[in-house]
């Protein structure tokens, strides 16, 4: 069982690195709901986000987990889950 | 009778300077933008300089989210066009999204991109590739990106023809005005001084090797030894002239004539397609050689190229008869960039009076050339020729005229 936990912290550092902020989004506001696209993030952005996050956790997204996690909380949950660690966000 | 087609707005980015501005006033007074390499340590490379763009930071110009997907090429392009939009008084919600295209020409991509994800594949494996490599490197990223950040839906793409392109682009944004559509962003923007951009210039043989910044780009010269890349260009705002003026927008010239040719098979014996190119452009301005105020030249600096060009310009126009001008010899060549960065020069010189100069070079008289020198040359321009050649035999000629 894996001890690491993926955070909204960890998602919105690797959001910025790896696709940048959009200026009029406040990535530190109460985003755990808001849907990327509204973040500023498309398909490719999320991709990319997908990316890193396998890298550095050392898991591997499903195709579908980013079209099927639409929201910071629904992506969280889902990388957590594959880690095995059972954390309510 | 076909529709007019001018240029209502300029954006550059040049070596020898940042901004319309700065790129004039360094032009017409002779400063050079070329030095020792600062990008990458050049030391294990046999050609040493570049013109590079110093004091470019694409942070105070573009959204961040922008930064993790462009090259280099693609954030000097971004901000030119920027530039060239409010040089053009134009807010791209203004208009329909339809009405608006972008047809720029790259000569090679984004290559620093491309290779800091090549080494990432290398060192660190597949999974560490960007996804951004998906686009960022590729030849039609600048158009894209210039689309998608402005909301230009209407007829685009880009145009691949090494060194000419940059015509060949403004040539085909003309077509699609003629077509019907409003406005078209057009130019090139090229930017490739990294170390896989540089072996693959080496690769082409037509490198200067000099170390010394006022030797080692000399077109026409005696000393002639190839050529020292840039990065950099220009981009234009193209509109109907009729628009234009309904619009009252200020009118920087017209593009009034065009013509492309293609080098016959090397050791054929056919003469090179230069001056066929040059011709049809004057045809298709309904130009006669007597009326041209002033060429601003390929500027090979390979003897046979520079032979060529010679001879093309003395049959066309006469042995000496035409002043003929270089200023690419203060910013290297910029690739496709160089062209449209050259049409903006011609229509400076317009508006000031003064053909810009041509630096560092002594031109041998076999040429017959009447070369403008190190200082610049006050004349009434109104009828300017750019001349533009890719490797592979490309040979492109546009003629441009002051506004009526």
């Amino acid at each position: 069982m894996s001890t690491k936990e993926f955070t909204l912290d960890d998602l919105k550092r690797i959001l910025r690195d790896s696709a940048g902020a959009d200026e009029a989004v406040d990535l530190d506001g109460d985003i755990l709901d808001a849907g990327f696209e509204e973040l500023g993030y498309e398909s490719l952005a999320l991709l990319e986000t997908g990316g890193r996050i396998e890298r550095e956790f050392d898991i591997t997204l499903d195709d579908d987990v980013l079209v099927s996690a639409p929201t910071p909380r629904t992506l969280i949950a889902a990388v957590n889950n594959l880690l095995g660690t059972d954390v309510a966000v | 009778m076909s529709t007019r087609v001018v240029v209502t707005g300029l954006g550059v980015v040049s070596p020898n300077g940042l901004g319309t501005e700065d790129f004039w006033a360094a032009t017409r007074s002779g400063k050079s933008g070329i030095g020792r390499i600062t990008r990458f340590d050049p030391s294990r490379y046999p050609a040493r300089l570049a013109g590079e763009i110093p004091g470019f930071v694409a942070e105070e110009h573009l959204p961040n989210r922008l930064l993790p997907q462009t090259d280099r090429m693609t954030r000097l392009a971004l901000v030119a066009t920027d530039w060239a939009l409010a040089d053009a008084g134009m807010v791209p919600e203004d208009l329909p999204a339809f009405d608006m295209g972008v047809v720029t020409a790259s000569h090679s991509g984004g290559f620093e991109f491309g290779q800091n994800e090549l080494r990432k594949l290398w060192s660190l494996g597949s999974r560490h590739v960007s996804a951004y490599q998906s686009f960022a490197w590729f030849y039609a990223v600048n158009s894209g990106q210039i689309s998608i950040r402005n909301g230009m839906k209407g007829p685009s793409g880009v145009v691949v023809s090494d060194q000419a392109g940059g015509l060949d682009a403004v040539a085909q944004a003309r077509r699609q005005i003629r077509r019907g559509t409003a406005l078209i962003v057009s130019g090139a923007v090229d930017a490739s001084i990294c170390p896989w951009g540089w072996v693959a210039q080496l690769a082409g043989d037509r490198l200067s090797t000099s170390e010394e910044p006022t030797r080692a780009y000399l077109p026409f010269d005696g000393e002639a030894r190839g050529h020292v890349p840039g990065e950099g260009g220009a981009i234009l705002i193209l509109e109907s002239e009729e628009a234009a003026r309904v619009r009252g927008a200020r009118i920087h010239g017209e593009i009034a004539g065009y013509g492309a040719t293609i080098d016959p098979p090397p050791g054929s014996g056919g003469e090179a397609g230069l001056r066929r190119a040059l011709e049809t452009a004057l045809a298709d301005a309904g130009v006669r050689p007597e009326e041209v105020d002033v060429v601003f030249a390929d500027a090979a600096a390979i003897p046979e190229l520079d032979r060529t060009e010679a001879d093309a310009l003395n049959t066309v126009f006469g042995r000496g008869a035409v002043p003929v001008t270089a200023p690419k010899t203060m910013t290297g060549r910029l690739y496709s960039g160089a062209a449209p960065l050259d049409l903006a020069a011609a229509f400076l010189a317009m508006a000031d009076g003064l053909i810009p100069p041509t630096v560092n070079t002594e031109p041998l008289p076999e040429y017959g050339l009447d070369l403008v020198g190190p200082q610049p040359r006050p004349a009434e321009v109104r009828t300017a020729v750019v001349l533009a050649r890719g490797q592979g035999g490309f040979n492109s000629a546009v003629v441009v005229r002051a506004p009526r």
